[in-house]
């Protein structure tokens, strides 16, 4: 008899799993591999709840299947380590995001951007090398290659330390890529949520001016008094929007649901690059001549490569920049994922799983 | 025969062909210019290029035509005047106007040396100078006074008439070359569109050591790009099955095409962290999918002509590797053939206006 789908691998795991595209979670035993000689074994701690996650249970990008154990953003102690890893020793404080795998030859990987190879694996709804589904951080132990692999600096508490993972460098990479990282710089960071709170605290912390700009006027105090935003501008208030007319060296685009870019543009100054990191399904619609008076540009970011992951940890560490989190036991999973669709959360959740992910075997 | 409306009197009477309504009809025309100001250098025109936004600006596609609008940005003559405080040039030296005539010296766009970009810009014709809201007009003319901070040293080793369009065309794409980096030897550079921009980046990628790629929905150029222009190949747009092959294989594309079309194709073709170069203006927004920007790190960025500075150093780049524009020489009174023409993109790929031998005043 072949083996489930779910007990394929040697080590049992226990986790909360979506069962179909209503995105419900429930407990799930399944398994994990033994700790191959380059990888590196651990008991998972937290995990964040990344909006990802939330489209992925529910299938709406796609190419989904089940049973999903989501969860791109975990972090936990290292339990056992194979034979030919160097970087870790048991007892290591560390995480995994969003990749588990990459091909590590081809242009890409060899500059250090294995999120831009295109034999990339993501850490969860994703077919693994050796032919077996991968299955995310909302579960007991986690067991990946050393090089997807980063470690936590111990001034960082780990129960705010997850999000880093995914909604970190995903804001991180295009700020330095795109050289919006030196100070002075005015950044407008749009959507204030999982990724736009990093942005802004990133941003802050590279000696960048920086204006949040959101739908909910609600928003202004926490924006300026707790995450350190210098302003804030409605973006349904076009007095507001038009006072800010090119004023902003960079964008960071965090909004996933469909929006315009031409009032955005109209923000830059000459020079100006307005960065999208949301992912929105339909097309944006561009006119030529405002890219083309101002010299404008556009610009897309995705999660980071793992070199660059490091960086943006070691970067927080020093700066003391963590995630804005609601810590919440691992059956509060399904409100809060009824919460997040409606973006009530400051500004992230992360499940403790240590404390609350209870095997029922 | 159409004279300047009374009250834009100058002192020094020129000759010129103007259109003066939105058929975009070109007539002769009788207008007048400033004296010779300290800071000011007289050209006389010998060759004035026909850009196609010449065209757009005679019918008023743009809505912001001031007629009687004599047209003209790619102006090559020889200097007959200089004001006393000009040092640059000397009474007989082959120079070039462009597109721009006069900005607010004061902003950081101008401190830059990107007058391009200043908010205050004085376009060469149609557009109106800061000092004293007087209308500027074009190089279909027999002569044009401009500030010497706009006027550009054309090299000896050109031909004035195949290396007008430059004063446009080629600054429009050195500039935007320089400014992306699409100036690394090796690397993969798309082409979109052959007419007057296009036919200039294929010249100016080979010149920078890169592989040129001419992508374009007319499959009966492919002759024209390879063998006479010099691109390494040819990519029909058309072809579904093409261009899938051709996925992921560009460093850069450089846009020139300003008919209205997505931009979806072409963020495939790029390759991770790759960059799109918009230099056409289609008159309706593109369609820009987002997904395969984010899962590649892709952007795509515009570009208007160039700074006064980057136009001198094109012009002597060009000169440097023989880069000129093919062209179409014309006489004045063929050019309302020429703009019918033009607008089918029925030309190889600039006409120039021989303005010093056919510009004639009936008068």
């Amino acid at each position: 008899m072949a083996k489930s789908m779910d007990q394929q691998h040697p080590v049992k795991a226990f986790g909360w799993a979506a069962r179909d595209s209503s995105g419900h979670l429930s407990p799930y035993n399944f398994s994990r591999r033994s700790t191959g000689e380059n990888d590196v074994a651990f008991k998972v701690l937290y995990c964040g709840v990344c909006h990802s996650d939330l489209h992925s249970i529910k299938n709406e990008w796609g190419g989904s299947t089940y049973p999903m154990v989501p969860g791109h953003e975990m972090v936990g102690v290292v339990t056992e380590v194979g034979s030919k890893v160097t970087k870790f020793n048991v007892g290591d404080r560390v995480g995994v995001g969003c990749m588990v795998w990459s091909c590590r030859s081809c242009d890409s990987c060899s500059s250090d951007l294995e999120n831009y190879c295109l034999g990339m694996i993501l850490t969860y709804n994703a077919k693994y090398h050796d032919g077996t589904i991968t299955y995310g951080g909302y579960s007991n132990l986690m067991v990946a290659d050393e090089h997807f692999i980063v470690s936590i600096p111990d001034n960082l508490p780990l129960e705010r330390a997850g999000p880093l993972l995914c909604a970190g460098i995903t804001v991180y990479s295009p700020l330095r890529y795109y050289g919006l990282d030196k100070p002075g710089l005015h950044v407008a960071v749009v959507g204030l949520g999982g990724l736009g709170h990093m942005a802004v605290k990133f941003a802050k912390a590279m000696g960048l001016k920086v204006t949040v700009i959101s739908t909910s006027p609600n928003k202004k105090q926490e924006a300026i008094e707790r995450l350190g935003a210098d302003s804030f501008l409605v973006s349904r208030d076009q007095e507001q929007l038009r006072s800010a007319i090119g004023t902003m060296d960079g964008i960071i685009d965090t909004v996933s649901a469909a929006h315009h870019l031409p009032p955005l543009l109209g923000l830059l100054k000459t020079n100006g690059k307005l960065i999208v990191v949301g992912a929105p399904e339909k097309p944006f619609e561009l006119p030529a001549f405002q890219l083309i008076y101002g010299r404008k540009l556009v610009g897309g970011s995705g999660i980071g490569g793992m070199k660059e992951t490091q960086e943006m940890i070691d970067f927080a560490s020093k700066h003391n920049i963590t995630s804005e989190v609601e810590v919440i036991r691992m059956d509060y999973i399904n409100t809060a994922m009824e919460r997040l669709a409606k973006a009530d959360v400051k500004y992230r959740f992360v499940i403790d799983i240590g404390n609350s992910l209870q095997t029922t075997e | 025969m159409a004279k300047a409306p009374a009250g834009q009197e100058f002192p020094r009477k020129v000759f010129g062909w103007a259109a003066t309504d939105k058929s975009g009809i070109l007539a002769p025309f009788h207008f007048s210019r400033r004296e010779n100001g300290d800071e000011d250098v007289t050209v006389k025109i010998q060759y004035c290029g026909v850009c196609h936004s010449d065209l757009h600006m005679i019918k008023n596609d743009w809505g912001v035509a001031n007629y009687p609008l004599v047209p003209g940005h790619e102006i090559v003559g020889v200097v007959t005047m200089i004001g006393c405080q000009v040092s640059e040039f000397k009474v007989g030296d082959r120079v070039g106007v462009g597109v721009i005539v006069d900005s607010c010296r004061s902003c950081e766009s101008c401190h830059q040396d990107l007058e391009n970009y200043c908010p205050q810009a004085v376009f060469t014709y149609n557009s109106f100078l800061l000092k004293d809201m007087s209308k500027t007009y074009g190089g279909y003319s027999d002569f044009i006074v401009v500030d010497q901070r706009f006027v550009v040293r054309f090299p000896d080793g050109l031909p004035p008439d195949a290396g007008a369009p430059l004063l446009c065309a080629g600054t429009t794409v050195y500039s935007s070359m320089k400014y992306y980096g699409v100036t690394e030897p090796g690397k993969h550079l798309g082409v979109c569109g052959l007419g007057g921009l296009g036919h200039i980046v294929v010249k100016m990628g080979k010149a920078f050591g890169l592989k040129v790629t001419v992508i374009s929905s007319s499959p009966n150029k492919e002759a024209e790009a390879v063998e006479r222009l010099g691109a390494d190949s040819f990519l029909v747009s058309s072809d579904p099955a093409k261009i899938k092959a051709a996925f992921g294989t560009m460093d850069y594309i450089i846009d020139t095409v300003s008919a209205a079309h997505s931009l979806a194709p072409l963020t495939a073709l790029l390759k991770v962290s790759g960059k799109i170069v918009i230099l056409g203006l289609p008159d309706k927004p593109m369609e820009l999918p987002f997904f395969p920007m984010v899962m590649g790190r892709k952007l795509i960025g515009g570009s208007n002509i160039g700074g006064m500075k980057e136009t001198q150093e094109m012009l002597d780049f060009c000169a440097k590797h023989n880069i000129t524009a093919d062209i179409e020489l014309i006489q004045m009174e063929e050019i309302n053939t020429a703009m019918e023409r033009l607008s089918k993109s029925d030309v190889k790929y600039r006409f120039v206006i021989d303005v010093g031998n056919s510009l004639k005043s009936g008068s």
